[in-house]
């Protein structure tokens, strides 16, 4: 299937009528995914967003029920957001990264059905990258800018048009609602050579750094990594994969709510202990977390690395640390980007 | 519908006593608002809830009562941060919130036809509380062997629940052993250390667990006379705490290595230990 890029505002607005359509939209000099009142307010074809797209499964601050205390008992009230939607023009990495999230939020013993709910009444519309950006290292991290894993659509930017693939029934569902055109063979061709000359020009080299994180805890490495780091937290923000989270009361008197916020394994705060016991008392413990997280224990656990390779920790980190080169380093191979 | 963990079951505090001479660890009974949420909160000793006090926020905390103590639940908190404080002002008759039963619990099958020794130190005792009580249940008592429990404080003013090791003392099923770390007027009773205690009561390690719960440096100087009486790493029992939020693994805080305090333990035996950085 195709569709012209023209009729795309047409097509949002056709999806309007029935879902919450979240897509990015212009906010200062840069993107962020809303829900749109119009289809032409969506801008397709910029890089990624600034925030990632969990922020829409979930959010930044969240309330998880209100109540009111009696002296029987207490009332709870718990909302559940469970409006249709369709993510479109979605980044493959930002949907994979949900994929990946999945694997949290759906452990083994338990269930967030505040995240799940979400996903579960969500179509994912991607748009496959053209042109990855400097920063982009997808294809190191086992994806690509044609990543279908996280999507249930994927759009093959081809100039005028979008060529349409469908990956999941979840996809074809929407695309049969939307009525497009069939895409020609000479679509399909333009789609293959879009593909084809797409290239994520950087590489990390991540042979053998899971086999290294297995044994180097304790490696002097830790010492001299995290130096620079100040540990302001950007790159939790930012990241797409990381889902670490406080929760606290927002009451007066007998009634308020409980609210979830982002929280960050950068901070002290994090892991302090009532006793003042803090396992993790210095940067450079919280900086090993955050990459054995990611490199080692998301493996681990899930068999999956815990990054997509966005690239947003290394455009906004302000003293411009850069996990490719830290991956290196902690290889033991040469740095070959300048730290 | 997906059973949601986040919210917290409604209960009554019965009970909020001093349980301690230093006033600092009251131990809270609460009891259930119906026998439907009663049946909802299944547990085993060793497991673990967050307590929350509206308007105040919530704190993990382990179960001291135990599943053969039907009708309620029991915490020993020391008064630390906002949730505790705000608990230990509660009056009695104000509604509570508890979400649980979280973590894993002490394998009590395994300890079948097993001796099993505790070792308690401080205000780390509630969980162990738990575990005694239940194995020395009339229905239970049979299925293991000698029980040994040796419970220390700083002084004796500072041991839980008195009235109960008393009864301990006296009972053919349990064999007691507490301990002060210094001579105090009124005791009778050992005086030292635990680890240097465990020495002298040295327990035989043969067909047998031990299971030790209590501050960091009681833990590290008791470890190697456990070692030497030979308990192994498999037959060495431990629970962790980290600071914890959701209690369902999902948060991100309470790791070591890669297994998560709160979901994949507390409980976890010295071997598994061995197995994860030493960051806890």
């Amino acid at each position: 299937m195709i569709v012209s890029k023209k009729d795309i505002p047409n097509l949002l607005d056709k999806m309007i009528a029935e879902y919450d359509v979240l897509a990015p939209v212009k906010k200062d000099n840069f993107t962020v995914f809303k829900p749109i009142a119009s289809g032409a307010d969506a801008v397709l074809g910029e890089g990624n967003t600034k925030l990632p797209a969990k922020e829409l499964f979930f959010p930044q601050s969240e309330k998880l029920f209100s109540y009111s205390v009696t002296e029987e008992g207490a009332k709870l009230d718990a909302p559940m957001d469970d409006k249709k939607k369709v993510l479109f023009g979605v980044r493959p990495c930002d949907a994979r990264s949900l994929k990946l999230l999945d694997n949290v939020f759906d452990n083994d013993k338990f269930q967030d059905p505040y995240y799940l709910t979400r996903r579960a009444n969500t179509v994912m519309v991607g748009i496959g990258c053209n042109m990855p950006s400097s920063t982009c290292f997808c294809t190191s991290v086992n994806s690509g800018p044609f990543d279908t894993s996280g999507l249930d659509i994927l759009l093959v930017d081809t100039g005028d048009a979008y060529v349409v693939e469908l990956v999941t029934d979840k996809g074809k569902a929407l695309a049969d609602q939307a009525g497009l055109a069939a895409a020609s063979d000479a679509d399909k061709t333009a789609a293959a050579a879009a593909k084809e000359a797409a290239v994520v020009t950087c590489q990390v080299n991540t042979d053998g750094l899971k086999a290294k994180l297995d044994v180097n805890f304790y490696d002097p490495i830790w010492e001299k990594i995290h130096e620079k780091c100040l540990g302001c937290g950007a790159c939790t923000y930012l990241c797409p994969t990381c889902h670490c989270f406080d929760i606290v009361d927002d009451a007066v008197d007998c009634a308020g709510c409980r609210v979830r916020n982002w929280d960050s394994c950068a901070f002290p705060l994090f892991t302090l202990h009532g006793s003042g016991h803090n396992p993790r008392t210095s940067n450079k413990e919280r900086y090993r977390n955050r990459i054995m997280h990611k490199f080692k224990y998301f493996v681990d656990n899930f068999n999956e690395i815990g990054c997509v390779g966005c690239g947003r920790c290394i455009k906004n980190c302000p003293v411009n640390m850069d996990i490719r080169v830290v991956l290196e380093n902690i290889r033991g191979s040469e740095a070959r980007l300048d730290s | 519908m997906m059973k949601n963990p986040y919210l917290p079951l409604p209960m009554k505090l019965v009970k909020n006593f001093t349980e301690t001479e230093d006033k600092l660890i009251h131990t809270f009974t609460l009891q259930f608002l119906s026998e439907e949420d009663e049946k909802s909160f299944p547990y085993m000793p060793g497991q673990f809830a967050e307590l929350c006090v509206f308007g105040k926020g919530e704190a993990p905390f382990g179960i001291a009562s135990s599943p053969t103590e039907p009708g309620f639940l029991k915490f020993s908190v020391a008064k630390v941060g906002t949730v505790s404080t705000a608990l230990h002002m509660l009056e009695e008759g104000s509604i509570v919130g508890v979400r649980g039963p979280l973590g894993n619990s002490y394998p009590v099958e395994q300890f079948k036809g097993k001796d099993v020794v505790i070792i308690g130190g401080g205000f780390a005792f509630t969980t162990l509380r738990s575990l005694a009580t239940y194995m020395m249940h009339p229905d239970r008592r049979s299925d293991y062997g000698k029980i040994t429990v040796i419970y220390g404080a700083r002084n004796p003013g500072l041991l839980l629940y008195k009235d109960e090791l008393a009864a301990w003392e006296a009972s053919p099923d349990i064999d007691l052993i507490t301990t002060v770390d210094r001579e105090a007027e009124g005791w009778n009773g050992r005086v030292g250390f635990i680890p240097s205690v465990t020495g002298e009561v040295a327990p035989s390690a043969s067909n047998a667990h031990a299971i030790i719960c209590g501050p960091p440096v009681m833990i590290k100087f008791t470890m190697p006379v456990l070692e030497k009486l030979g308990f192994t790493p498999e037959t060495t029992i431990m629970s962790l705490e980290n600071r914890m939020k959701c209690g369902i693994g999902m948060c991100g805080r309470c790791n070591v290595g890669g297994k998560y305090v709160c979901k994949d333990g507390p409980v976890f035996t010295r071997a598994q230990l061995n197995e994860l950085p030493n960051e806890y």
